[in-house]
């Protein structure tokens, strides 16, 4: 068990810096999260054009993992549309969850997230930007649980 | 921890390394380091006798109670229904007819709500709960309040994590037909001064149920000096097995009220017009009990009396002094609780490290903390937090324990320097 591998510096640095932190007025669509295990609660916010995700922010209180695993969502997903945000989160959650996953080369930054693995309980915090980025995309303001 | 007010008078002390062999636990290593257990708030480990006592059970007497005219299953019954009487030992009720088996605290509650509570509350009619409570203690009053229309009120804490006893008292009317309070906060480790608000709440004519999760580990609890009118607690947070709990309830209360739930051992005749229930305490434990459980929880009764609950008492107040004192020499640690009374939980938070992670990183070091919200959101939310990480101890922890808290304290420092 290795904590580096959890907290690696990207991880850290995104954790005391999160990027696109805040709240997009007036927003296309947002979605709140909240994992009742631990309290991390986010609420994420998008602006759209022609199917792309033009802006997004996110805020909300979570630990380190939760905190920087947004904020490195909201770097990756700019621009992009919702096919290519379901692919991506596809990638990231093997890469949560399967031992053997290698990360390649197009996860960029996010693939400073494969240390959560070792950490099985911790899986939940990372995934769970992703979950709320989906619900926005899907249905608009809506609030999910991990649970 | 005493009931109501601090002992002054000097207990024996505790010999900790030889209680630490009792838990073979407490040999194992997790993460490559030797376990350091302090989330026996959560749940505390077994010591042998409980563990042998179960065994002994499984391998030599095992058979349904209450049933058969068999050699086992009187021999199961006998030691059922003695583990009953040994719990109305330990807790000094009347009557082993004041002394329901049930699956844990939470069922204790539970039955309680809806047995009690729910045919008697109406529209004005109020139960009281304190700030402080358990979710287990406020989602059974929120349901019978639903069921029901009575109104459910909450006594207000302040910045120490203390009932404010003036608001508490003043929130007691003749509406009042429930009170159920905790006697120690499992969040914050406040002892509550139960009996004084036992006392004020049976002056203006309300039931009073006490959630003894967290004080039956760490007090004596007397029924008959408490005077309350029902009690429940768990068996796995005083050194016994999960699965098994104690809702005390005094008889004539427990009388006069429906039975729970129906089924096998409950019933005296069954016909399909007519059932005529079976007396106390049966008649709230339908179906085959715990057996098992109910007799490890009689072992760790045996087991907490042989160390002498005072003594464990006196040992976990020393822990919880020195580790208070520790932990405010570390810059960024606030610790959230500050009550003049508490028990064996000191909840602390980080500046600047999230409690999850916090739990992730003394794990790594071999150290078992609770970190979240302790099923008591409404006390997070009135420090304004999201959760804390919470040590909490047991009459089988030392200050190398702490001291090796303080050391996972610091390298989450360093790694979220």
């Amino acid at each position: 068990m290795d904590l580096k591998e959890l907290y690696r510096d990207v991880i850290l640095d995104h954790n005391r810096r999160p990027r696109n932190f805040g709240r997009i007025e007036p927003a296309d669509t947002h979605a709140e999260g909240h994992n009742p295990l631990c309290g991390d609660r986010l609420t994420v916010w998008l602006r759209l054009k022609d199917g792309r995700i033009d802006d997004i922010r996110f805020e909300g209180k979570g630990c380190a993992i939760s905190t920087a695993s947004a904020s490195l969502m909201t770097e990756a997903v700019k621009g992009k549309d919702k096919a290519t945000v379901q692919s991506l989160y596809g990638r990231i959650h093997s890469l949560l969850t399967q031992q053997d996953a290698v990360p390649d080369a197009s996860l960029g930054k996010l693939a400073a997230l494969s240390g959560v693995r070792e950490f099985p309980v911790r899986v939940k915090c990372a995934s769970l930007c992703w979950h709320t980025l989906n619900a926005a995309l899907e249905r608009g303001a809506a609030t999910v649980s991990t649970e | 921890m005493a009931v109501t007010a601090p002992r002054v008078a000097p207990a024996p002390a505790l010999d900790v390394e030889r209680v630490r062999r009792d838990f073979p636990i407490l040999e194992r290593s997790v993460n490559g380091r030797p376990l350091v257990y302090l989330d026996s708030a959560a749940s505390s480990q077994r010591p042998l006798p409980v563990l042998r006592a179960v065994e002994q059970y499984e391998t030599h007497t095992h058979a349904n109670v209450h049933r058969g005219v068999h050699a086992l299953s009187q021999a199961a019954t006998e030691a059922y229904e003695g583990a009953r009487e040994r719990v109305r030992r330990f807790i000094n009720a009347h009557s082993t007819r004041e002394i329901i088996f049930v699956r844990g605290t939470t069922e204790g509650v539970n039955l309680v709500a809806q047995s009690y509570a729910r045919p008697r509350f109406g529209p004005g009619d109020e139960i009281l709960i304190s700030g402080l409570e358990h979710h287990a203690n406020i989602v059974p009053w929120q349901m019978v309040r639903d069921q029901t229309g009575c109104t459910l009120k909450v006594a207000p804490i302040n910045r120490r994590g203390e009932v404010e006893l003036d608001s508490f008292l003043s929130m007691l009317s003749p509406r009042t037909r429930m009170v159920a309070i905790a006697h120690v906060s499992n969040a914050l480790g406040t002892i509550l001064p139960v009996k004084r608000m036992i006392d004020a709440a049976h002056a203006h004519g309300a039931v009073v149920l006490v959630d003894g999760a967290q004080a039956i580990p760490h007090s004596t609890v007397d029924m008959r000096t408490l005077g309350c009118d029902f009690y429940a607690f768990s068996g796995h947070k005083v050194y016994g097995p999960t699965g098994i709990g104690v809702l005390y309830g005094r008889e004539e209360l427990l009388a006069a009220m429906p039975p729970w739930q129906g089924g096998g051992d409950m019933i005296l005749t069954v016909s399909f017009e007519k059932t005529t229930y079976n007396e106390l305490p049966w008649k709230f434990e339908a179906g085959t009990p715990n057996i098992s459980g109910a007799i490890g929880l009689a072992a760790a009764m045996d087991y907490v009396e042989s160390l002498g609950l005072e003594a464990i008492a006196a040992h976990e107040h020393r822990l919880l002094e020195h580790a208070s004192r520790e932990l405010e020499r570390i810059p960024g640690i606030e610790i959230i609780g500050t009550a003049h009374h508490k028990a064996a939980v000191l909840s602390f938070t980080m500046e600047g490290v999230h409690p999850h992670d916090l739990g992730t990183i003394l794990d790594a070091e071999g150290v078992a903390v609770r970190t979240g919200h302790h099923c008591a959101m409404p006390v997070m939310t009135f420090f304004n937090i999201p959760a804390t990480a919470r040590a909490s101890f047991a009459c089988y922890n030392t200050e190398a324990d702490v001291a090796s808290l303080v050391a996972g304290l610091g390298k989450a420092r360093e790694v979220f320097s």
